[in-house]
């Protein structure tokens, strides 16, 4: 099996049962890569196989130079042979310890004295100095979660795994605690591999994210690229965008340089893809923000872009944001979704029914070639 | 008062539970962390002397200890003497209808532990042994504690396998729960009262003990 040899952990995985997996990925030293996806898209499978806690039928997991599983060479380490450190999903205290305790009982320093102070600055680093007598029946729920970080500390690992770390806490702890491991992984010269099914929490903590499902990785890249560019219907679908349409590209245009689709009774100017043949039909998105009201009162030379019409079948009022739905040429079948300011749309007497033109603004159309 | 009778009641209840013990602690974690085609036969062969007559676990105890029988043979080759109506073959015998006492607290103490518990435990460098020792068996004490109390009570309270396959030999196999009963028989029923007495209240104080120590890990655990 091929792998990447640059530093840093490199994942490929491939099994078919019990849990399907085809899934490869490169996080490198001092990366936090996130593996987000839905309930049983084989993330957590994923982060067990690579602390050897579950072993894949086919598949490399190598840190740096050294490999942790080969199948092909019949390599196998056991975690403990692995350098890892892993945050369970419960966080798997040792229940009958103390916080100071769950960390020194997994230290191998040869006095208990020397134990001690390790442990105590692992609490320290985590924040949790004064609890250090406490069980973990006597912790909230985020002091757990950083008595479980520490402890993952505890034997110096190479590589960090977190298991949706956050997801036990209510929603306040975990904004914090999502803020404390931004801060401290600026002192963690490691790959950090983070599972969660939270897209808001892959976006404020990824340097990249993989995109999984049903045990595939779809895109790996930066949050932002994965969210305005997605590789993929599929990948847009999971990353919770709306508006993922199908069209032909008609043709592609020199001057100006842009690429034209037909898509329902229109012909809709995008970005320049000239890679995409013409008759190809293709997938394509474009964010609610791009998609822009023409005003009834006062139209604009931007109307001219992209116009298209349809009638409002859904209105939201969400805080100071109106979400509306609108049926484009009153079709259910492409329901075209916009955002404005409540004041923007009261201003235009919006509401269920009303009839609308919208321009999608060329630069934002994104298009992706179905494979 | 039939002391020789008690005192090989407490030997033998000795031997079984030192001997069973351990062997519960292994067949309980197995069968708590192992999933296997053949795991429910497992436990229903383990469970069967709760539910069997004592004279029928005793009349195949007795078949398979005989003279006439591979096992009855190996054992006379080897010692010199006969496995049935001996301190041996009443351990033996001992040992195998003990053996659900022995092993099932261990088991749903192990099956009550989260089973991230270990895998985290290995996760942070310790070796499966260091994580039994300093992890699971803490957790599951209480479980071992109860198989030992329960066997050695059991052992001291049993009748119907012990008249089978040890008969009734004063100081090789008498045990105190035939000594009642050979006191009933010849009607020395102030005798018998005595060590009713002894095995009622060594009894309660077992099976109370038991329910106490769980009752303080539950809570334990709760709060």
């Amino acid at each position: 099996m091929n792998t990447d040899n640059t530093a840093g952990l490199h994942v490929h995985l491939k099994q078919a049962a019990p849990i399907s997996l085809d899934a490869e990925f490169h996080c490198a030293t001092g990366e936090l890569i996130v593996l987000v996806g839905p309930s049983g898209s084989g993330k957590s499978t994923i982060l067990r196989c690579i602390a050897g806690l579950t072993m894949a039928k086919t598949g490399v997991v190598r840190f740096n130079e050294t490999a942790w599983l080969d199948t092909d060479l019949g390599i196998h380490l056991a975690p403990q042979k692995r350098s890892v450190g892993m945050v369970f999903q419960h966080y798997a205290l040792f229940p009958h310890l103390s916080a100071l305790d769950n960390i020194t009982v997994v230290l191998n320093e040869a006095s208990r004295n020397n134990r001690e102070q390790r442990a105590r600055e692992l609490l320290s680093f985590v924040n949790l100095q004064g609890l250090e007598s406490r069980r973990p029946s006597e912790l909230s729920g985020g002091q757990q979660q950083r008595v479980a970080l520490a402890r993952s500390l505890a034997r110096d690992p190479e590589v960090l795994l977190l298991d949706e770390p956050f997801s036990a806490v209510d929603q306040i702890t975990r904004r914090k605690l999502q803020l404390e491991l931004a801060r401290l992984r600026q002192q963690l010269k490691m790959p950090i591999v983070l599972v969660t099914h939270d897209l808001d929490e892959a976006c404020i903590l990824a340097d990249r994210m993989c995109v999984l499902h049903h045990g595939r990785s779809l895109q790996a890249g930066a949050p932002a690229d994965v969210m305005s560019r997605p590789d993929s219907d599929s990948v847009a679908r999971l990353v919770g965008l709306t508006n993922v349409f199908a069209g032909e590209v008609i043709k592609q245009q020199s001057e100006p340089q842009i690429t034209l689709l037909r898509w329902a009774n229109y012909t809709l100017e995008c970005r320049h893809r000239p890679e995409i043949r013409p008759g190809e039909t293709v997938s394509w998105i474009i964010p609610p923000q791009q998609v822009i009201l023409h005003r009834r009162d006062r139209p604009s030379r931007g109307e001219r872009e992209n116009p298209v019409e349809g009638v409002i079948r859904d209105f939201v009022v969400l805080g100071g944001d109106v979400s509306i739905t609108m049926f484009v040429e009153d079709n259910p079948d492409l329901p075209l979704s916009l955002t404005l300011s409540s004041h923007v749309a009261y201003r235009n007497h919006l509401g269920m029914g009303e009839h609308i033109t919208v321009s999608l603004l060329a630069h934002g159309i994104h298009l992706m070639p179905q494979r | 008062m039939d002391w020789s009778a008690l005192a090989l009641s407490l030997e033998l209840a000795a031997w079984t539970t030192a001997i069973l013990v351990p062997v519960g602690v292994v067949i309980g974690r197995t069968l708590a962390r192992r999933q296997f085609v053949a795991k429910g036969i497992v436990e229903a062969l383990i469970a069967l002397p709760l539910v069997l007559p004592p004279t029928v676990l005793g009349f195949y105890l007795l078949v398979a200890f005989s003279g006439a029988s591979p096992l009855g043979q190996i054992y006379e080759m080897l010692v010199g003497q006969p496995l049935v109506f001996s301190f041996q073959g009443l351990l033996l015998a001992s040992l195998i209808f003990n053996l659900p006492f022995a092993v099932q607290p261990v088991q749903r103490a192990f099956e009550s532990l989260p089973g991230d518990i270990r895998e985290a435990a290995w996760c942070c460098g310790m070796s499966s042994w260091r994580t039994f020792r300093s992890i699971e068996f803490p957790l599951v004490w209480t479980g071992v504690l109860s198989a030992m109390v329960l066997t050695f009570a059991h052992t001291l309270g049993e009748f119907g396998v012990v008249l089978m396959v040890g008969g009734n030999i004063p100081g090789e196999t008498q045990t105190i729960a035939i000594s009642i009963y050979d006191r009933v028989q010849a009607l020395q029923d102030q005798q018998a009262a005595l060590m009713s007495a002894i095995l009622l209240a060594f009894s309660f104080a077992t099976i109370s003990f038991i329910y106490i120590m769980n009752n303080r890990t539950r809570r334990r655990r709760e709060y």
